[in-house]
């Protein structure tokens, strides 16, 4: 608990120097919680499951942009096109879940670095199909979607047509009631996934494979599972956070993905190991309070908002180096302690 | 009808014949002991009962196996399972963060169907952990354990570990034959008396039991019959009553070899130690050394024998300082640093571990490097000098491996071939090259013919013997097979439970060798 | 047929029959293969330090260095200072590989420490340790208290400027040094020359009986143990070492590429130099200078030739995605293989 309550009286000094008023903090808080929630609960199954953090959510990320992209290419919008891009991307990334899965599955006790390396993997693919293929293979209808050569998609797509399709959809009060209500109801489907014989499952596999595969759990396909809902999640967080923010920046949206929703995670105390929706909220509330926070408390403490800026980046990179380090320490603390000799 | 019958079972591993012709057959109801040496095979013979996938994927077994009089052939746990057959193996198959209940249940969970299960399949049903209580506490209730169900298994005493084992295993639900790899290994006294109970108890339940131990004063107040294997094969199947602890000690341990290596000789071994050990504690997991003092005569092969897990592999790692160890040394007269590999290695003791592939070679390396490095690390050997660096002095390396391979008769395609590439008893002749690398005046060697096939392993005895006459070089050698001991030992140290139970002539009684293993007092016995 | 792609390994094969592939289409599309030729042995000089950066590491049995931005920023430090006292050529580089050394012979030191608490985990921690520092080092470049105009920004902003010009200072001088042609191919002598005598230290270390210490440790702790060799101590040896010739690799990188960048630019540094050495054929666990130079050549040739090739048929930045999609393709390889234990 010690990380979460650094973090509070970090933010709660820092919000005393940035002189905002609390009223404004709040609201900035709503918003910027109901987008980003469902991006970091993705993460959560995969710890339970004992792959670790699953930075490869970044392929989720990019099944959302990829539906996105396909209902602006048909002009489809409002709430219409915002439920069918969650209906498009869901196939996307159940096939890209299932590659993560198969491939971690390959390099067990070193997913961590395995997800990562994936995901910039992926990024090269993906700009791949997007910068090459599309508009010369893959046609594209609406043209102002590519460059002025005619190949390649636009660095920025405006989502106009979708913007706030899922957080004014119950418009009532200025709040996002709708996108808040749907983080809950994946925080309860969540809760009670767990309680299933599935969840069971993961939570053994997860404890200890072998155990888990000498009782008759096929191990490989619990794990598979496992990060196919994970980046299944990321790919409906990612569209709820773009909706949101009301544009795609085609090539970058989804690469910093992974690390701020693993660093809120951890901010919020969950470990490699342990995580749940407590941490989920809790860390998002934190990280991105700080978020808000550090350019003006480095503005008025330092003189330079730019300080803010690089605090908050190495604030994401510093938590989540930290706890991978306490972790492999930790761990190899207790295969080394030593035994007592018993007489 | 009888339960189980197992009917001239065999099994190899590769050219290692581990199970000839095994036969045996077991009651409802009965408590049946099982008893032998390490590498007797009854780890090869649990296996193929339970369908572990490890006989499966060398070969599968000849022979059969009928439950009820109708064939029985598992190629997985659960197929076992469903046979009504259960194990408790020798390390805990537990989930430390999980509660009593969920480890009872684990992978048997009882569930409820939801909404979701009817579209994506039953593992979306919902745990009805109540029902699961409920079968855990019946199951608990059963072996008398008044615990509650909710708590997590970690920092639970080990005795209540292996009853919550057993409460899986009875939970499922129609065992019929329970088997018990040394249960009573991990218990304290107390402990173990009231485990015996409840075993007897399951037994009136009629619930077979095959039941694996060491003590043999257990499995006598246990059992109701008998079976005691040796080298792979069945040499008695007998009532317990009809048999008693000396002669299933003689039985277990019997005369493997031949002793036709009394040449009386004069060995020349002097009254002058080489080395003397003094309440030595070695911390090495599984292998614990708990205060043990020896003394080794200068000149003579000492053998180290004793069961898996008492702890006579770890005398040789203290000495070596590769566990930590506590305790007196003195080599020569002179006190030895402890836990210092350096020191012990400068001290010329050389070592071969008994995790050959593991501590004893550099596997993707050339035979060369191997068998160089250790004098060139410790000794500065193999090294020229050029400006300020020592370099290695590949010329040196070559004729000294070359020499190596022909002395000791390495099978290989020539010094630079990779280790890896060695058969075993090839590998431990480089490790042995390596050793004498060093001149060592003792010679720590661990389960020297462990995984070698026959033929192999008289070669490394021999080059054994040979290097022990020749260069007088005292041994020490540590093996789970007594034969060997006493093929080439002067004396025979048993190791029971972290201390020397006994020192035997070479030619002493299989009694005795057994007794001494078994952990009984040879003298209570006797009278 | 079959052989000879398991003798020289799959990755391999692939990558030479698309160089090949690309160096046809470039005869064909008419580029001079001079400058192409010319380009390669620069870019081979200027990256084969970092990429020998590996070797040590590897051979110590930490893995892949994934935090050569440490070294890296010693060695940028080392040139601010040697740019902030107005030196310049050969005297600028001396210094500053001399202010570089001991700061990197430290923070390796430190580093090592480090990983000998997280022994497995090397791979993943070290990632995380190398952004962390880069981003700290983000609000270091802000407020260092440097003068030279050479290095802040000339009006308005605070701090160092995003990238330094070396015009006035070290640029090229190693490239130049004894730099002929042959036909219209420039050899940039001093550059390969610089490479040649750290490339010799390292392979003549390896020979000594330090070097093999060092070596055996990594290849196996259990013998080195049993053999009487500290395996920590030697695992602190690679690390610095390695540490040491990022350093030096970044000042010869960077005065042949003509600037210094500081602020993100050395977060993603480590990649190209882990998957040159892995192309060249290196493991998690085994590396050599052969494997240095071949992985080195055919990386750099890759991107040098893929360049005008692909500027020519489709759009610019390809070349940037090819390198992606190659550089974290063969360490998912290496990652998904059995054996590299380490991570």
């Amino acid at each position: 608990m010690i990380v979460p309550i650094i973090f509070l009286i970090i933010c709660i000094a820092g919000s005393f120097f940035t002189g905002l008023p609390f009223s404004f903090l709040f609201d900035e808080m709503v918003i910027r919680l109901a987008r980003n929630l469902i991006l970091v609960t993705s993460l959560i199954l995969p710890v339970i499951t004992g792959l670790g953090l699953n930075f490869a959510i970044t392929l989720g990320a990019m099944a959302g942009q990829i539906a996105l992209i396909i209902i602006t290419n048909y002009s489809i919008g409002g709430t219409t096109g915002f439920f069918l891009s969650i209906l498009i991307s869901t196939p996307f990334a159940i096939l890209f879940g299932y590659l993560v899965g198969r491939v971690l599955n390959k390099a067990k006790g070193k997913e961590m670095i395995t997800s990562m390396v994936l995901g910039f993997f992926a990024n090269g693919i993906y700009q791949f199909v997007f910068l090459l293929l599309c508009g010369t293979l893959i046609p594209v209808k609406n043209e102002s979607l590519l460059l002025s050569n005619g190949v390649g998609i636009i660095n920025t797509i405006d989502l106009a047509n979708i913007k706030y399709a899922l957080d004014r959809l119950i418009p009532v009060t200025k709040y996002p009631i709708a996108t808040l209500l749907v983080s809950l109801l994946v925080f309860l489907f969540l809760h009670f996934f767990l309680k299933t014989k599935l969840g069971q499952d993961m939570r053994a596999v997860g404890h200890d494979m072998e155990i888990a595969r000498v009782s008759g759990i096929n191990v490989d396909k619990t794990r598979i599972i496992s990060v196919i809902i994970s980046t299944v999640l990321a790919a409906w967080g990612q569209i709820i956070f773009l909706q949101n923010i009301g544009t795609i920046n085609t090539y970058g949206s989804h690469e910093q993905v992974g690390l701020f929703a693993v660093a809120s995670l951890l901010v919020g105390g969950a470990t490699v190991e342990r995580a749940s929706w407590k941490e989920a909220l809790i860390g998002t509330f934190l990280f991105h309070l700080l978020f808000v926070i550090s350019p003006l408390a480095g503005q008025n403490l330092l003189g330079n908002a730019q300080i803010g800026e690089y605090f908050r980046v190495f604030v994401a990179y510093g938590v989540i180096g930290l706890s991978l380090v306490l972790h492999a320490w930790e761990k190899n603390k207790a295969r080394t302690r030593l035994r007592e000799i018993k007489e | 009808m009888d339960l189980l019958q197992i009917k001239d079972i065999s099994k190899s591993y590769e050219e290692n014949r581990v199970l000839k012709n095994v036969s045996l057959s077991i009651k409802e109801g009965e408590i049946h002991g099982l008893v032998g040496e390490n590498g007797a095979g009854k780890s090869t013979l649990m296996n193929i009962l339970f369908g572990m996938p490890v006989i499966h994927s060398t070969g599968g077994y000849e022979g059969e196996m009928l439950i009820d009089g109708k064939p029985y052939k598992p190629t997985t746990p659960e197929d076992a399972m469903a046979a009504g057959i259960g194990m408790v193996h020798q390390e805990f198959m537990l989930i430390p963060g999980f509660t009593i209940t969920e480890n009872i249940k684990l992978n048997r969970e009882k569930t409820l169907p939801t909404f979701l299960s009817k579209i994506f399949g039953n593992r979306l049903e919902k745990l009805d952990t109540e029902a699961m209580a409920k079968d855990a506490r019946e199951a608990l209730k059963k072996l008398d354990m008044d615990i509650d169900e909710y708590v997590p298994v970690a920092g639970l005493p080990v005795g209540h570990m292996q009853f919550i084992e057993i409460a899986r295993e009875i939970d499922k639900s129609k065992l019929r034959l329970l088997i018990l790899d040394e249960p009573t290994a991990v218990l304290t006294e107390s402990e173990a008396d009231k485990f015996l109970e409840v075993i007897k108890k399951l037994s009136q339940m009629g619930i077979a039991i095959l039941f694996i131990s060491h003590r043999l004063d257990e499995i006598k107040q246990i059992t109701d019959s008998i079976t005691v294997l040796r080298d792979g094969e069945v040499v008695a199947n007998v009532k317990t009553d009809e048999i008693d602890v000396k002669e299933i000690a003689r039985l277990m341990v019997g005369r493997k070899v031949e002793l036709s290596k009394k040449e009386d000789e004069d060995r020349g071994i002097k009254d002058e130690n080489i080395l003397e050990i003094k309440d030595l504690r070695v911390n090495m997991p599984g292998e614990e050394v708990k205060g043990l003092s020896l003394t080794v005569k200068k000149g003579e092969i000492l053998g180290i024998g004793g069961l898996a897990g008492q702890g006579k592999l770890g005398i040789a790692n203290g000495i070596m300082g590769l566990y930590e160890t506590s305790g007196s040394i003195v080599k020569d007269g002179k006190e030895l640093h402890l836990n210092n590999p350096r020191e012990a290695l400068k001290s010329s003791i050389a070592f071969l571990s008994e995790d050959r592939r593991g501590v004893g070679l550099l596997l993707d390396d050339s035979i060369e490097f191997n068998i160089a490095f250790s004098s060139l690390e410790i000794q500065d050997n193999f090294l020229k000098q050029v400006g300020p660096l020592k370099l290695i002095d590949k010329k040196k390396v070559r004729e000294h491996a070359n020499r190596m391979i022909e002395e000791l008769d390495i099978r290989c395609t020539g010094p630079k071939q990779r280790a890896r590439a060695l058969s075993g008893g090839n590998q431990q002749k480089v490790c042995i090259a390596r050793a004498l690398s060093l001149n060592p005046d003792l010679l720590l060697v661990s389960e020297p013919t462990r995984g070698i096939d026959i033929g192999a392993k008289k070669l490394v005895l021999d080059t054994l013997v040979k290097l022990n006459r020749e260069r007088g070089v005292t041994v020490i050698i540590t093996s789970s097979e007594l034969g060997e001991l006493r093929q080439v030992s002067d004396r025979i140290a048993i190791i029971y439970d972290g201390k020397v139970a006994g020192i035997l002539p070479p030619d002493a009684s299989d009694e005795e060798f057994g007794l001494l293993m078994a952990g009984e007092d040879l003298k209570k016995v006797v009278n | 047929m079959k052989d000879f792609i398991n003798r020289i390994g799959l990755p391999r094969f692939i990558i030479i029959i698309f160089l090949i592939f690309l160096m046809a289409l470039a005869i064909y599309l008419n580029i001079p293969l001079s400058d192409v030729i010319t380009d390669i042995l620069v870019r081979f000089g200027m990256n084969a330090i970092l990429v020998l950066a590996m070797v040590p590491g590897i051979q110590a049995g930490i893995g892949m260095n994934f935090n050569l931005p440490l070294g890296i920023i010693c060695g940028l430090i080392g040139a601010l200072i040697s740019i902030e006292f107005k030196l310049s050529g050969f005297t600028g580089l001396f210094v500053s590989i001399l202010i570089a050394l001991p700061l990197a012979a430290i923070g390796g030191y430190l580093y090592g420490k480090m990983l000998n608490s997280v022994k497995g985990q090397e791979m993943t921690v070290g990632n995380y340790v190398g952004y962390s520092i880069v981003s700290f080092m983000c609000i270091f470049w802000l407020l260092a208290p440097f003068k030279s105009p050479e290095l802040i920004w000339a009006y308005g902003g605070n701090g160092l400027r995003v990238t330094v010009s070396l015009e006035s200072s070290t640029s090229h001088v190693l490239n130049n040094f004894l730099a002929f042609k042959i036909g219209k191919v420039t050899v940039p002598t001093g550059l390969l020359l610089f490479f040649a005598i750290f490339a010799f230290l390292v392979w003549i270390y390896s020979q000594s009986n330090k070097g093999l210490s060092m070596i055996v440790a990594g290849s196996n702790a259990k013998f080195a143990l049993s053999n009487g060799i500290d395996v920590d101590k030697q695992r602190i040896k690679g690390t610095v070492f390695s540490t040491v010739l990022a350093a030096i690799g970044i000042i010869v990188y960077s005065q042949s590429f003509g600037f210094l960048q500081l602020y993100n630019a050395p977060l993603y540094s480590a990649m190209p130099a882990a998957a040159a050495i892995l192309i060249g054929g290196a493991s998690l666990k085994r590396a050599t200078i052969v494997h240095v130079l071949i992985g080195t050549i055919l990386f750099q040739s890759l991107l040098v030739v893929a360049l005008p090739v692909i500027n020519v048929i489709a759009e610019g930045t390809m070349s940037e995605v090819i390198r992606v999609i190659v550089s974290n393709g063969i360490i998912l390889y290496a990652l998904t293989r059995e054996g590299g234990s380490a991570a």
